[in-house]
């Protein structure tokens, strides 16, 4: 079973020396990293820190050189990508990537994936079985659309959505499987103020509500201290800190990577 | 030079000139004189006549169209149609008076100076920039030696040919002929009524489009059905012969042309009838669309058996002839079709699908066959077989499919060329001869017998493409509205998120590629028994492209788009058989055509409907 850690919860994602190389250059480094199930936890860092390389090592998009991933205490790596989303992981990510000619809840529909069983030979012959499966799977779909805030927009090509709408479709899509574990890849890049706190509230909803462990990459800085209960930085693949928000915040190292050597000295002196 | 310069004028010249060249061009490839052989109105109009006239009349409706966006007034746009037809009629006249002594001295000239003056222009206008002195004689050099090339080139040929037939060999007799209206003892008159000819249609044209929008629309059928039955005469008797007396025939044709008075007639009844659909169509329309949903249930069921009635009736309908037609119609619906869950569905771009149709065929060929080759010599019969052609076409697809289950997009598309390619071999191989026969093929396949009775024309095999081609269209309909057609989808539109999804891509890429092959190997195992023969000619990297274009043309994973691709692209050369050789030639104008102009094909597919439950479900509860 998972291993306990220091609170007494359960880790549901650990990665031990993990370590992925891409023709000499490392980008990610012997991480190690975990995170308590319930919680929402951050991953910052300067441009090209390896933190979206992170995830896609975690999806099996990537396969990692070193190290094991572990996920509710069992190996995740050298699984398949279908394999890790069955097993209860789902991601959304950095440059949305909706299948943009399917209508918004056909998306979500494709997103229930791992829970659906009927086959193309039911579908054919239009067993009951497989109409009751798809009546159930639009009835769901319609049901996390509103939850997302997009009810009335179902039959949109997701590609027509705002960009707003898009993002909370992409979360949407995430949901649908169920996921125990979710991964957001900059949910609020290219939001206005007013988005970016409707999101945040949103986030912690889904904590709140359904109980998902959340690990997102942000660059906005009042989102991660805001809603973070653990960050880890990176930089050039290492974890150079890890911590509560207010340890980060005064973090030398952290300072020194995003803002350079005098910025660190001048913030250390004040 | 301002009235060139303004965007109007340019629109003008240049689609004028492009018009104009599309005529001198369908000329030398020889396609007006040989159009000019069929005739749309008996001793009125040939085809070859149609083609000069319709270029400046649609040019010119286009034109007024794109003047009228930025503001032209009537006055301009009948001015822009009058130009149209003249700028459509020139270089054609140039290439007619060619081969008088004094023209042809004045064209050398124009060669020979051509160079200098148009070096001598670009070098003035980089001077009037402030170029710097060396600059400006650089350019001078190398626009008159790079134009020079050009000119010199073409003035010595013409010397050395002397006559500009044994340039062009289709501008000929005959194209002058057309070209002048059958004048052509009698130059200058024949040039003034080609050029008044061309002129008054491009004014036709902008007139057309300056009309009021409901006796425009009329007179667009009205031309439009009077044109399409005129033009597929021989299509259109065919099928008058099935249901009229001869007299009433000999009435309306003369041999394969429509005559005079009847097409008068057509006219003026296409034109009425144009007319009241312009007037009260979109009144129909309103009423179909606010009757409530019983009603709307029934208007819908009374029009299928409609259709299923004229789907059935249809061999009866149009006669022997039309009927072998359709069959091969047909025939590539059904591939359409099954090609369609790889392509449409699953967004597998797939060009070897001919190696399940060459699979489907040879294995009823070999198991059929009462010849030499045949295995069994008619133990197996036609309905035994078409399971196994079934099966090893989706065995073969399977087969192939697997090493190409990486492959994306292009890699994809090059690799089941390839496949395509070496079944192509295999089938001409001194290897497999002594099993099919090698270039000589498979011969005295039987007919199929229902209940004892031999299918062997047209009209009797129809319905067994019909049956199959139905049966396809039911399963990819199914599957599309499925769980496993949204994986097919969420595939073609972005793989590594659809893994990510939690969806075991490989194997969907399987199913689609198996049972898009299974409808492949049926197609080719209709084919063999229509034809009565196989051979390795019948599958060439073409049967491959055809598929592929009549499903971009008819609308990518549109059923319905599929049949009239199947229609516009297998059918119409099938009727147009005299202008063979120019089949590819329109064929690929056709596919730029359609590309640039509707991407999207000629039948959208439509989107299915979720949230709102109006749309399958409602279907589905109506079943």
């Amino acid at each position: 079973m998972a291993e306990k850690s220091k609170n007494g919860q359960s880790r549901i994602l650990e990665a031990k020396g993990m370590t992925k190389r891409f023709e000499g250059l490392v980008a990610v480094d012997s991480l190690d990293f975990h995170i308590p199930e319930g919680a929402i936890a951050s991953i910052i860092g300067p441009n090209g820190a390896g933190k979206t390389t992170f995830f896609n090592c975690i999806t099996g998009f990537y396969e990692i050189d070193e190290g094991e991933i572990l996920f509710n205490g069992s190996r995740l790596h050298g699984r398949s990508p279908d394999q890790i989303a069955r097993a209860g992981i789902s991601r959304t990510y950095q440059n949305i990537r909706l299948f943009s000619n399917m209508s918004a809840i056909e998306n979500i529909m494709v997103g229930q994936e791992p829970h659906l069983k009927s086959t193309w030979i039911g579908a054919i012959l239009g067993l009951p079985s497989t109409r009751e499966e798809d009546e159930h799977t639009e009835d769901r779909a319609r049901e996390l659309l509103r939850f997302v805030g997009l009810e009335g927009k179902g039959d949109m090509l997701s590609k027509n959505l705002s960009y707003g709408d898009q993002r909370r479709l992409e979360i949407g899509r995430a949901l649908a499987s169920k996921p125990k574990l979710i991964l957001l890849d900059e949910p609020t890049a290219g939001m206005n103020p007013r988005e970016t706190i409707e999101t945040t509230d949103f986030i912690r909803r889904l904590r709140d509500e359904i109980g998902i462990t959340i690990v997102l990459i942000e660059h906005d800085m009042r989102v991660v201290m805001d809603i973070s209960e653990h960050i880890t930085v990176l930089d050039y693949g290492r974890k150079i800190a890890e911590g509560l928000p207010a340890d980060i915040q005064t973090n030398s190292d952290v300072i020194e990577a995003y803002l350079g050597r005098g910025a660190a000295a001048a913030t250390a002196a004040n | 030079m301002d009235l060139l310069r303004s965007q109007a004028s340019r629109t003008v010249l240049a689609l004028g000139l492009l018009s104009g060249a599309f005529i001198l061009f369908t000329g030398a490839v020889g396609m007006i004189a040989a159009f000019h052989d069929r005739e749309v109105v008996d001793r009125f109009i040939s085809l070859g006549q149609l083609l000069l006239l319709m270029a400046p009349f649609v040019t010119s409706y286009y034109v007024a169209g794109r003047l009228d966006e930025h503001g032209g007034a009537p006055p301009r746009i009948l001015a822009a149609g009058l130009v149209v037809g003249l700028l459509t009629a020139l270089p054609s006249v140039v290439l007619l008076l060619f081969n008088s002594d004094e023209f042809r001295f004045l064209l050398f000239l124009v060669l020979r100076l051509a160079p200098f003056v148009a070096a001598s222009a670009i070098a003035w206008q980089r001077h009037q920039a402030g170029a710097e002195i060396q600059a400006v004689l650089g350019i001078w050099l190398l626009v008159a030696v790079l134009v020079g090339i050009v000119t010199f080139s073409f003035a010595l040929i013409f010397e050395i040919k002397g006559d500009l037939r044994s340039v062009l060999v289709n501008i000929d007799r005959d194209w002058v002929d057309v070209i002048t209206f059958d004048n052509r003892k009698d130059l200058p008159l024949g040039i003034a009524t080609f050029g008044l000819a061309s002129i008054g249609a491009g004014f036709a044209g902008s007139v057309l489009y300056l009309m009021p929008a409901v006796p425009r629309r009329a007179l667009i059928y009205g031309l439009g059905i009077t044109t399409l039955v005129g033009a597929f005469g021989e299509t259109a008797r065919l099928i008058l012969q099935e249901n009229v007396d001869s007299d009433t025939l000999r009435e309306i044709f003369r041999r394969d042309t429509l005559r005079q008075n009847a097409a008068l007639a057509l006219f003026i009844i296409s034109t009425a009838a144009g007319f009241l659909w312009a007037m009260y169509g979109s009144k129909v329309r309103e009423n179909i669309g606010n009757i409530d949903s019983s009603s709307r249930r029934r208007l819908n069921f009374i029009g299928l058996v409609i259709f299923v009635a004229f789907m059935l009736l249809l061999p009866w309908l149009i006669g022997r002839t039309l009927s072998d037609v359709a069959v091969t119609i047909g025939i590539f619906v059904l591939m359409g079709l099954g090609l369609n869950i790889a392509i449409g569905l699953a967004g597998l771009l797939d060009l070897g699908y001919l190696t399940n149709y060459a699979v489907g065929a040879y294995i009823l060929a070999v198991l059929t066959s009462i010849g030499p080759l045949g295995l069994f010599k008619g133990t197996f019969t036609f309905w035994m077989v078409i399971p196994l052609a079934l099966l090893a076409a989706m065995f073969a697809g399977f087969i192939f499919a697997v090493p190409v289950l990486r492959m994306r997009g292009d890699y994809l598309a090059i690799a089941t060329l390839g496949f395509g390619e070496i079944i192509g071999k295999l089938a001409i191989s001194d290897w497999l001869k002594p099993l099919i026969g090698g270039a000589q093929g498979v011969q005295a396949i039987p007919k199929p017998i229902f209940f004892g009775a031999e299918l062997k024309n047209p009209e009797q095999l129809y319905y067994i493409v019909l049956v199959a081609s139905l049966v396809c269209l039911f399963v990819s309909i199914r599957l599309n509205n499925s769980r496993t057609g949204r994986q097919w989808m969420a595939i073609r539109e972005d793989e590594d998120v659809a893994t990510a999804m939690g969806i075991d891509t490989a194997r969907a890429k399987l199913l689609a590629f198996t049972l898009s092959a299974a409808t492949g190997g049926v197609a080719g195992a209709i084919f063999a028994a229509k034809v009565g023969t196989v051979f390795p000619n019948s599958f060439t990297v073409f049967i491959s492209i055809n598929v592929l274009s009549l499903i971009i043309v008819g609308g990518i994973a549109s059923n319905p788009g599929i049949v009239v691709g199947a229609i516009v692209l297998i059918g119409m050369p099938e009727l147009l058989r005299e202008f063979s050789e120019f089949r590819f030639l329109l064929y690929g104008a056709l596919l730029i055509l359609m590309m640039i102009k509707r991407p999207q094909g000629l039948i959208p597919s439509k989107i299915v409907t979720h949230e709102h439950q109006s749309g399958v479900k409602a279907k589905l509860a109506a079943e």
